[in-house]
């Protein structure tokens, strides 16, 4: 009988055999711990190569539920886990623990707060991104920063994935670059599309990075911005080896976003409703009713735009604030929210 | 004015010398919050696109700030 460091190394005896890896690296892969914020497409794809790889630790953190429209690119999940709704983490470490029992994967089915930030992320030696909104990605750069951890920032919509690798102290974090989140509605998956090819991109290039830091190998990170548009064939990459000085977050380490300001404001709102107190996103309704009107039904007038899609009704306001009808769900009411009018 | 822009070749009618970064983003009808921009291997902050003057056969390189990935 073979003993289990046996197994494990046949398991694994390709990726030792790579020369970057080799004995020592999956030593170190397999005693590390990585936390993956969203576990829909990239984070799907990102996690099954994560454990695949033999990430001793994972941990999962989604708020939502499969639905079949998940499917066409979220490749942890299969029909059954979108009739019986499972959360997304849950249902990915189900999985996961088919394919690789011999790791440890906790999942946490939970929206990630400045509240809850440090708890959820405590002990991850790496965050990755996998989320579908800016806020949570200004939440992990300033927890990230704070704590002198990297983080990788990957998104996909369309045929577009971009990816980002941030070393505090050591390369430009994500508000060195991009100030602030981008103002009005903005594009997402729900309403651009997006191709599964595009999200395994996305996953397999962070996945990568992830794996020289895990093992000790921090000199052969990208230091740039990378985009790949699969449908143009245009790649662009902007270089990020040098923070900006005169960086809110790791310049002058001021980190609004762990203090939870200029986030959008939730509170529940009579029955069966919550309301998004969102500030400062002032939204165009002909141009959200066009892009709406594919997915559900659309009607409009001079002071609020409202959407209905199935049980749900979103209730959207001239200054970006919404209310949520058809559930009690924060949660599920701001990924609505994020889906249909922006992240 | 020519410029390389992700790599491929673009002739723009609109853009002379006295022109800057941010008239170039307006010619291709980019929203200024959700670019990053690089000008011949120097990133150029947000805060400098109306001061920053292109010159011809400029190597721009342009990244867009993409929210998705989950749902």
């Amino acid at each position: 009988m073979q003993s289990s460091s046996c197994k494990q190394a046949e398991r694994y005896s390709r990726q030792v055999l790579f020369a970057g890896i080799g004995p020592a690296g999956q030593e170190r892969i397999g005693q590390s711990q990585v936390a993956l914020v969203g576990v829909g497409a990239t984070g799907a794809a990102a996690a099954g190569l994560l454990a695949r790889a033999g990430v001793g630790r994972l941990t999962l953190i989604d708020r939502d539920f499969v639905e079949e429209s998940n499917l066409q690119r979220q490749v942890l999940f299969d029909e059954a886990d979108a009739r019986e709704s499972l959360p997304k983490a849950e249902a990915a470490r189900r999985k996961i623990a088919l394919f690789n029992s011999e790791i440890t994967v906790e999942a946490h089915v939970a929206d990630l707060t400045p509240g809850n930030v440090h708890e959820l992320l405590r002990g991850a030696d790496l965050v990755l991104d996998a989320t579908d909104n800016f806020e949570t990605r200004y939440l992990l750069n300033d927890y990230s920063v704070e704590q002198g951890r990297p983080w990788i920032y990957a998104a996909a919509v369309g045929a577009y994935a971009v990816t980002m690798n941030i070393l505090p102290g050591e390369t430009a974090c994500l508000a060195c670059i991009f100030p602030e989140a981008p103002g009005g509605t903005v594009e997402t998956c729900d309403t651009a599309g997006i191709l599964n090819t595009a999200v395994n991109v996305a996953a397999s290039m962070e996945v990568a990075e992830a794996l020289k830091y895990l093992t000790g190998q921090q000199e052969k990170m990208r230091r740039t911005l990378l985009s790949v548009d699969q449908w143009s064939n245009e790649w662009s990459e902007v270089r990020t080896e040098r923070p900006r000085t005169d960086c809110r977050s790791c310049g002058a380490r001021d980190f609004v976003h762990l203090r939870g300001e200029g986030r959008a404001h939730i509170t529940l709102c009579g029955r069966n409703s919550v309301q998004i107190h969102e500030h400062g996103r002032p939204v165009d309704f002909a141009e959200l009713a066009a892009r709406l009107r594919p997915h559900g039904d659309v009607r409009s007038n001079d002071m609020l735009l409202r959407f209905q899609r199935g049980e749900h009704v979103l209730t959207v306001f001239k200054d970006g604030r919404a209310i949520v009808q058809g559930t009690t769900d924060v949660g599920l009411a701001r990924s609505l929210y994020a889906r249909f009018v922006g992240a | 004015m020519q410029l390389l822009i992700n790599g491929q070749q673009r002739e723009f009618a609109e853009l002379s010398e006295t022109s800057a970064v941010s008239d170039l983003l307006a010619a291709l009808h980019l929203k200024g919050d959700r670019v990053a921009l690089e000008r011949n291997g120097e990133i150029v902050p947000r805060s400098a696109w109306s001061e920053t003057r292109l010159c011809d056969g400029d190597k721009i390189e342009i990244v867009h700030f993409v929210g998705g990935g989950k749902r």
